[in-house]
């Protein structure tokens, strides 16, 4: 058991004229699940291949427990890097599948024999160990293929998108075994992933990650709740907050006539317009014409509630990451009466359901 | 939704497939029974006029990356299969969508490793495997291509002069870098000896590997021969300035190893007495693009060598050595080469490729001269070598009733 510690860690590829990762600041706890999130080309291979120990680090320290691993091997470093496309061998038993890799490390038979027994009963696989996988169904063998990283029993597991060749139903599926079994087992994990909601299901926090800086590391919901930046707020949920450009009025931001009140010490020195966030689900139907106005465009009915997809003529900000290019404007109304196609409607936010960011630096102003 | 077939060669036939049935259930009509490798996807041989297609269902995005991945590999000339389409918008009769197809062309004459083995050949294919692999990996990431899954079931192998050439089938997790960072390769290195240890431990397991071969040692010895030449074709050397016949000496020594020297970085130290070389920019196939120039003939790079010899030694036999190479290259070619690999009969050449059975007979002659104690003309060894060595040999344009299986460890639950 360890936890792990990114000290101002630096990784910069000869030729590049930027660092890749760049001054990477983490402490994830013993135990914990980390997930490292962010678009493509971000860093998110490279800090954990920096972790790995596979690439070299340009600056600051990485520390495993109080060990300082920085310039040690992969090999002694007690780090297991659970490869995304294992194969299972047809003619080794299950047994033999799980702990080849035992083997070539240089583990004695009988200690390969009893870490497989153990790891075969946390994953049910007892009855078949003396099978072939041939004979097991898809999820024992997929079980199978996770033992392989279990039996090396490392200090930390590094996951580098190991679900990314799954179709969405098999994803949500495994992405809670995996979880469930990362917790029974409570070994330190840190996970790799582009996409925002298998990090936000997975992760006891999650650390976003752009142009190789890390922009945020919260629990899922502190994130969700307080992104730290425009970026982080555009990239975290979906369907994505709404962003837009508003003007700073006295006591608050202005909505076409409503104010959406917001204190004044933090409203000091922000200039005179800002970047209103809201999720599409803390939104209310105004009563008077004061609000965003929107224009229905498409109407999405899911039992309960419904969601709008609307223009306005409200200045929005494109939203980033997987989100990026979408800027209809968002919205969740009561299913049972939404508005319809075509018809104008006025929103205001929820009380104390805004996020406020500087529009020059795109920080979050306030809490 | 509609079916979408992105191509580079539209072709008709490609419509009348069976696209809305699971590739799992295609008729057995439209199969080729080919032998392949493991695989987590269902992949199948294909039928298509004179020319047989490998099909993988794979996801939608997966597929269109890996199509973009082959294309680019065959732009940068490094050995691997020929990208030949993709099928988007796949839906079954009753409308349930079906993941998206990937087509390339089979590789002919090219053989699985599982194909390999069972074969029974020499104790050494294992290790002349290994060499294969090495080199394409080494060529790889000369490229900045990151593997992410070198194993034995993603490359192919074909016949070489004796050796074999590594091919790479799938590009699944590779990444394209301008160049690669150290850690990049050792984590490639890493993956293969895993990988290897594992497949050829599989062998044993099935009794397909001889015992004296351990898949230690023999996947270790992939990781030791891709460093040698690394470091062959990539190290600095430094020497006095009065020994610059070592630059031409390296030159040769990476042409030897199958590669031109494009660009070689000379600089002297601030003292001015010693030279520092490192090769920059090294190209492989040395000797396939020598021959390709002088007799337009395309073969692996070891066939060439072995032909290239042979073109040295009608050269000097025939007394020619002051005459113009392409010349004397066109004569050898229609006296010598061409006379023999068309004496082949036409039921037999699907058995090895031409370049190969030119190789053979060579050998053989060899063989034969040295059995008889002198020289045996080419066409005796020929007409000896077409009635009893090569009707024995397997057909290995499209290898057949090899076992293999797919093992979708996490393609499918149930
Ligand atoms: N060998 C290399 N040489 C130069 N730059 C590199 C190299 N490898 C990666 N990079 C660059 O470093 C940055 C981070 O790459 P990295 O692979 O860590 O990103 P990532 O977040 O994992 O992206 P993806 O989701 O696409 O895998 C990218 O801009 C990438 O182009
Ligand atoms: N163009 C081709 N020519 C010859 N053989 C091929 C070709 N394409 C695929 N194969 C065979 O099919 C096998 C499986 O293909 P491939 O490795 O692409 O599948 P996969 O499911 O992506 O594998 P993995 O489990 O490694 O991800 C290969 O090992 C190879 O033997
Ligand atoms: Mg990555
Ligand atoms: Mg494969």
């Amino acid at each position: 058991m360890a936890t792990v510690t990114f000290d101002n860690a630096t990784r910069q590829y000869p030729g590049n004229p930027v660092p890749s990762v760049d001054k990477l600041n983490i402490e994830i706890a013993d135990g914990e699940f980390l997930v490292l999130v962010g678009p493509s080309g971000c860093g998110k291979s490279t800090s954990l291949r920096m972790l790995a120990g596979l690439e070299e680090v340009n600056g600051g320290r990485i520390l495993i427990g109080d060990r300082d691993v920085t310039n040690l091997s992969p090999k002694d470093r007690d780090v297991a890097m659970v490869f995304q496309n294992y194969a299972l061998y047809p003619h080794m038993t299950v047994a033999d599948n799980m702990g080849f890799a035992l083997k070539i490390a240089g583990v004695d038979k009988a200690e390969i024999r009893k870490r497989v027994e153990e790891a075969a009963k946390i994953l049910d696989l007892t009855p078949y160990l003396d099978r072939k996988p041939k004979a097991l169904s898809g999820g024992q063998r997929q079980r199978v293929a996770m033992g392989r990283a279990i039996v090396r029993s490392p200090q930390v597991f590094l996951m580098d998108e190991p679900l990314s060749n799954l179709d969405a139903k098999l994803r949500v599926q495994t992405r809670t075994q995996i979880a469930s079994l990362q917790r029974r087992l409570g070994v330190t994990t840190v996970y790799v992933t582009h996409d925002q909601v298998e990090a936000m299901t997975m992760g006891d926090r999650v650390a976003v990650l752009k142009d190789g800086i890390l922009q945020q590391c919260d629990s899922p919901r502190r994130m969700y709740d307080h992104p730290a930046n425009v970026f982080v707020a555009g990239f975290i949920g979906s369907p994505a907050m709404n962003l837009m450009s508003v003007p700073v009025t006295e006591g608050g931001v202005d909505l076409h006539g409503h104010t959406v009140p917001i204190a004044r010490e933090d409203l000091s020195g922000v200039g005179k317009d800002v970047t209103l966030g809201v999720r599409p689900e803390d939104l209310e139907l105004s009563s008077d014409q004061s609000g965003i106005p929107v224009t229905v465009d498409v109407v999405e009915e899911l039992g309960a509630d419904a969601y709008i997809y609307g223009s306005t003529e409200q200045k929005l900000l494109e939203a980033t990451g997987e989100n990026a290019g979408a800027v209809p404007f968002i919205a969740r109304v009561d299913g049972r009466r939404p508005p319809e196609k075509g018809e104008k409607i006025y929103l205001k936010p929820k009380v104390g359901h805004v996020h406020v960011f500087n529009s020059e630096s795109g920080l979050r102003v306030g809490d | 939704m509609t079916l979408e077939i992105t191509t580079a060669r539209p072709e008709s036939a490609l419509l009348d497939l069976p696209w809305s049935t699971p590739l799992e259930e295609w008729p057995e009509s439209h199969l080729a029974a080919l032998p392949r490798g493991i695989s987590r996807h269902v992949v199948r041989f294909v039928k298509l006029g004179a020319r047989v297609l490998a099909v993988k269902e794979i996801k939608d995005d997966i597929a269109d990356r890996e199509y973009a991945m082959l294309r680019n590999l065959r732009r940068l000339d490094v050995p691997s299969v020929e990208p030949f389409g993709v099928v988007h918008g796949r839906t079954t009769a009753d409308g349930e969508p079906l993941d998206a197809c990937l087509i390339t062309r089979h590789l002919q004459f090219s053989l699985p490793y599982r194909a390999l083995y069972s074969q029974n050949l020499r104790p050494d294919t294992a290790v002349r495997l290994m060499d294969a692999l090495a080199v394409l990996l080494v060529r790889l990431h000369l490229e900045g291509f990151w593997w992410g899954d070198v194993s034995l079931s993603n490359t192919l192998f074909r016949r070489d002069a004796g050796a074999f050439a590594a091919y790479l089938v799938d590009a699944e997790t590779g990444e394209l870098h301008a160049r690669l960072s150290d850690g990049q390769r050792e984590h490639d290195l890493d993956i293969a000896r895993v990988n290897i240890a594992g497949e050829l431990m599989d062998l044993a397991a099935g009794g397909f590997l001889e015992e004296h071969a351990d898949p230690f040692e023999v996947s270790a010895s992939v990781i030791e021969r891709y460093h040698t030449l690394w470091d062959a074709l990539t190290g600095t050397e430094r020497f006095e300035l009065g020994d610059r016949w070592r630059v031409d000496e390296r030159i040769r020594r990476l042409n030897e190893l199958g590669f031109d020297v494009d660009e070689l970085s000379m600089t002297t130290d601030i003292g001015g007495t010693e030279i520092v070389i490192t090769p920059k920019v090294v190209d492989a196939g040395h000797h396939s693009r020598r021959l390709l120039r002088l007799t337009g003939l395309d073969v692996g790079e070891n066939q060439a060598r072995r032909l290239l010899n042979d073109l040295d030694a009608y050269t000097a036999a025939t007394d020619r050595q002051g005459d113009d190479e392409e010349i004397v290259a066109h004569d050898w070619l229609a006296k010598v080469y061409e006379p023999v690999t068309r004496a082949v009969p036409r039921e037999l050449t699907g058995r090895l490729e031409p370049a190969e059975i030119f190789h053979e007979v060579l050998e053989h002659r060899w063989y034969m001269s040295e059995r008889a104690g002198h020289d045996t003309p080419i066409e005796d060894a020929l007409r000896d070598y077409v009635t009893t060595v090569l009707p024995a040999k397997p057909e290995e344009k499209s290898v057949l009733g090899v076992d293999t299986e797919e093992m979708p460890v996490i393609s499918r639950f149930d």
